[in-house]
């Protein structure tokens, strides 16, 4: 199944890339999709992780959430930026993780990073080290809004405070 | 329908590039390695999405329109990874960040998560 949807996804890609759509250039096409798909499937990189398709129905709600998020602190980072005084206040932090999967957790770190004004900066376990410009960011990291539409995403339960040992 | 596409575009290509001087700017500014990524990320979030959807407007329902959409997947899925590996890099070659305030040996397993950041919280 994740071998058909990559096979898909790949053809799909090159016939996009390409535009030329001739016999000779076709099957060329199919011979260099055929190819990947196998080393893929040698390197075992077409699983659960690397082609997380359980995740492609809810990823373009997901991504205009996180586009908004994105242009909100974009904007505020912009008004510290042209601030004179530059207001910053860097807060080294460390929020948890509360994603089951890897693909969540890898979600969750790159959104950190996506977002301006914070940046995931290490991994240990389920523990992200975070830098943010302000305290505010780092409150509102803390505070779990962004772990939680990640768990939504990813279809974990919503988290409670009780963790596994 | 031209002039309408044109209009859409220089509305997004605009704003685009004031981000992406805004960070630029960021980066002049910012005192240190980790300030000064925060001031990048602007550019190449906002600053770049809104330069490259004016530039699929531009281009229409094209192959061209696609391959942009290609362009703006691959900062948003490279983007933090470089950022990510640049700031690791930055922490293992012992440079110190700038800080107002260092919460990294906080308590993680005090209560909910929205609670426990707050009790070493001082006052402004």
């Amino acid at each position: 199944m994740r071998t058909l949807v990559l096979a898909i996804a790949l053809a799909a890609f090159w016939l996009a890339l390409s535009g030329h759509y001739t016999p000779f250039l076709l099957s060329i096409g199919i011979l260099c999709v055929l190819i990947t798909v196998l080393v893929a499937q040698r390197m075992s990189i077409v699983d659960k992780e690397g082609q997380p398709i359980e995740l492609f129905a809810a990823a373009p709600a997901y991504w205009l959430w996180l586009f908004i998020e994105i242009a909100k602190s974009a904007w505020s980072v912009s008004l510290i930026i042209l601030d004179p005084r530059l207001p910053i206040s860097p807060t080294f932090t460390r929020v948890r993780a509360s994603q089951k999967t890897a693909a969540g957790m890898a979600t969750y770190a790159n959104s950190i990073t996506l977002t301006p004004g914070t940046i995931t900066t290490g991994v240990t376990g389920d523990v992200f080290d975070v830098h943010a410009l302000v305290k505010a960011g780092a409150d509102d990291l803390e505070a779990g809004g962004m772990d939680r539409r990640i768990c939504q995403f990813e279809g974990t339960a919503t988290p409670t405070s009780e963790r596994k040992a | 329908m031209e002039m309408i596409a044109d209009a859409i575009s220089w509305c997004l290509i605009v704003p685009g590039c004031f981000f992406l001087v805004t960070g630029a700017l960021g980066l002049l500014r910012m005192p240190d390695v980790y300030t000064r990524m925060h001031a990048a990320s602007v550019i190449e979030t906002l600053g770049a999405t809104l330069l490259v959807l004016g530039l699929i407007v531009q281009a229409g329902l094209t192959l061209v329109a696609l391959k942009l959409v290609f362009v703006l997947a691959l900062l948003f899925f490279f983007g933090p990874v470089a950022s990510h590996a640049l700031a690791q890099a930055a922490l293992h070659a012992d440079v110190k960040p700038v800080l107002a305030e260092d919460r990294r040996s906080r308590n993680l397993d005090s209560g909910p998560t929205g609670l426990a950041g707050s009790k070493e919280e001082p006052s402004p």
